[in-house]
């Protein structure tokens, strides 16, 4: 993982659920395939409400990546389905990393499993002072996210004990720095 | 200090004399689950990681069920049940239960508990997020994804951080109008969406344990709608016989010592519930049935591993018998069991299959169908601005097919009365 994740936020409110992060007719394409997975890029996000995109689309028509880096969310991040492919999706098109005040906890493990994303928590509800388009920072290694757009800067929860899986980059590898697989 | 349940299975799993909420600690499964949607990224990980040549860890302790996208003529859900059929060979697994055979079977996590895969005492990991349905049988069940679905396929192993357990205990007997359903989503309006998130939720209580095993089931299934990490009911007799007519296998009966640590407690008086419905666009978004008489609907379904289990459509039929639906109602059984119930149980000489086409319900075949919308030419997906009850367990906008279309859960007793008469109706009206 990188020291410094840096790009765009796309802010969302409470409750995003997998279905809206990748709706279910669309977790039939290949995942090990290059070509084909791109397309979980191009759904990402396809199953947001209007309401809660505006006119703001995370993924430009025609495109299979976003212009956005960081998502910032409400609380309970990724609630529903244990879809792996929804992490895998946010990855494919681009994000880094989201910020949620929480998490359901299958989408959480899946982001540091797979090693798609850091699924960063914070207390404050980020939602209310960051908007769609602000330039954002990730200060990976202080845990300290700034806006460079409205020059304010936020402490990030610590990550605890994922921190080392996702630091390997993913459970496999975790696993094999340990010894626990060859 | 005591432990509860589900800490006793978990320290027993990973041979520990005593485990604490929030420790991280890696546990040897009894079962890991897998089906046609996220089965074939599952074993894309394994091969990956293990190896093309690689075997799975224990071949009798995966258990295969496709069971998603079975009947529509989508080309890359064909290809999933190939890619899990050439798996299953290939790793020569003994529990595939394959479609278009007379091997098939239907939703995973009722077919599990019909094929005896689901006992009292073990750890049983799926990637579903609705795993948590055999907590019903005094185990430790939940949902994973792709990555930790490999990993146990690999090593027979995974980490799982203790949760906390939170205690619903429902004294009193249940009114007869009064399902499975009725009080998971009380539970769940009550604590809120994500009231249980990290969480095991043990229900427990003369009420609970009165009822059958569908029921249960019903329970621990929806523990993943308030954000549970798993539900769980402990063993009794009841569980026993279930169990005991399906499989041979030896298991062990656990249960939460008297001084264990709960981190919620939550008492409800039986008596006193009544039949509730939840709103769209969440499972937690909980109003009863009566306060709702004016939601005009357009569409009911009776189905899923929530709502499409044989005493499902024991109460469904018991309103629908000699009614007429004045909407598009559909039957959709989750297995091929259930299917055959729905021959073999008469009320009057009448089968329940008889009961529900003379209604003028259209019935489908055993799978997950319109639940999670799936392809376009899926049994009862929605397309349009259709306003569903719907017996299945999320509600979550676009969930049945169309962003457009509002869905309304309930348990299978409204769902049929709201079918009969045009609106969500109280089944109490017809009980």
């Amino acid at each position: 993982m990188a020291d410094i994740i840096k790009g765009k936020a796309y802010v969302l409110g409470d409750n995003i659920d997998t279905d809206q992060i990748i709706p279910a007719m669309h977790l039939v394409y290949k995942l090990d395939d290059e070509e084909e997975s791109k397309l979980y890029g191009k759904y990402a996000f396809s199953g947001l409400p209007k309401e809660a995109i505006g006119d703001t689309p995370f993924i430009k028509e025609g495109e299979f990546e976003s212009e956005y880096k960081i998502v910032i969310s409400g609380k309970n991040f990724g609630c529903g389905s244990s879809r792996e492919h929804a992490p895998f999706a946010l990855a494919k098109a681009g994000i880094e990393a989201v910020i949620a005040e929480d998490y359901a906890r299958i989408f959480y493990r899946n982001s540091v499993d797979g090693g798609f994303l850091i699924p960063y928590e914070t207390e404050k509800r980020l939602i209310d002072e960051i908007k769609t388009g602000d330039e954002l920072e990730i200060d990976v290694l202080k845990g300290i996210l700034k806006n460079k757009t409205s020059k304010k800067e936020y402490v990030l929860k610590e990550l605890g004990d994922v921190k080392d899986i996702i630091d390997a980059g993913g459970l496999f590898n975790y696993a094999k720095e340990k010894n626990y697989i060859k | 200090m005591g432990m509860t349940i589900v800490e006793k299975i978990l320290a027993k799993h990973s041979g520990k004399e005593k485990v604490t909420p929030g420790e991280n600690v890696w546990v040897d499964v009894d079962v890991l689950m897998t089906h046609d949607v996220t089965g074939p990224g599952t074993m894309a990980i394994f091969e990956e990681k293990f190896g093309k040549d690689a075997k799975v860890w224990d071949k009798e302790k995966i258990v295969l069920v496709p069971d998603h996208y079975i009947f529509t003529k989508d080309k890359h859900a064909m290809r999933n049940i190939e890619y899990v059929k050439d798996f299953a060979k290939k790793q020569e697994l003994k529990y595939f239960y394959e479609p278009f055979t007379t091997n098939y079977k239907g939703v995973c996590h009722v077919a599990l508990a019909q094929e005896g895969h689901t006992r009292p005492g073990e750890v049983l990991f799926g990637t579903d997020s609705h795993t948590g349905t055999a907590g019903a049988f005094g185990e430790f069940a939940t949902g994973i994804g792709n990555t930790d679905g490999a990993y146990i396929m690999g090593t027979g192993k995974l980490w799982v951080k203790i949760p906390e357990t939170m205690r619903f205990t429902f004294e009193g007997e249940l009114p007869p109008y009064i399902m499975g359903k009725d009080i998971v989503l009380q539970v769940i309006g009550d604590i809120g969406f994500d009231g249980a998130t990290y969480k095991c939720m043990q229900f427990d209580g003369e009420a609970i344990h009165s009822l059958s095993m569908e029921e249960r089931m019903t329970i621990c299934n929806m523990s993943i709608e308030a954000g549970g990490k798993c539900g769980i009911i402990e063993p009794d007799e009841i569980t026993v016989e279930y169990v005991n007519e399906r499989t041979n296998r030896p298991f062990e009966m656990l249960k939460s010592d008297e001084d264990a640590n709960y981190s919620f407690t939550k008492v409800y008086d039986a008596t006193k519930l009544e039949p509730v419905v939840a709103k769209p666009h969440s499972p937690g978004n909980k109003e009863l049935a009566k306060n709702l008489s004016d939601v005009k609907l357009d569409r009911s379904y009776i189905g899923s591993c929530t709502g499409g289990k044989t005493a499902d459509f024991v109460a469904a039929a018991k309103i629908l018998k000699g009614r007429k639906v004045a909407i598009d109602t559909f039957i959709v059984p989750a297995t091929t069991k259930v299917n055959e119930s729905l021959d073999k149980i008469k009320f009057d000489g009448q089968s329940l299959r008889e009961i529900f086409v003379e209604a003028g319900c259209k019935v489908g075949k055993p799978s997950c169908a319109a639940c999670l919308g799936g392809p376009v030419d899926t049994f009862g997906r929605t397309h349009n601005t259709e306003v569903v009850i719907s017996t299945t367990n999320r509600n979550f906008p676009g969930r049945m097919g169309s962003m457009d279309a509002p869905i309304y859960l309930a348990s299978p007793y409204t769902a049929a009365a709201s079918a009969v008469t045009g609106y969500i109706t109280d089944p109490r009206k017809f009980i």
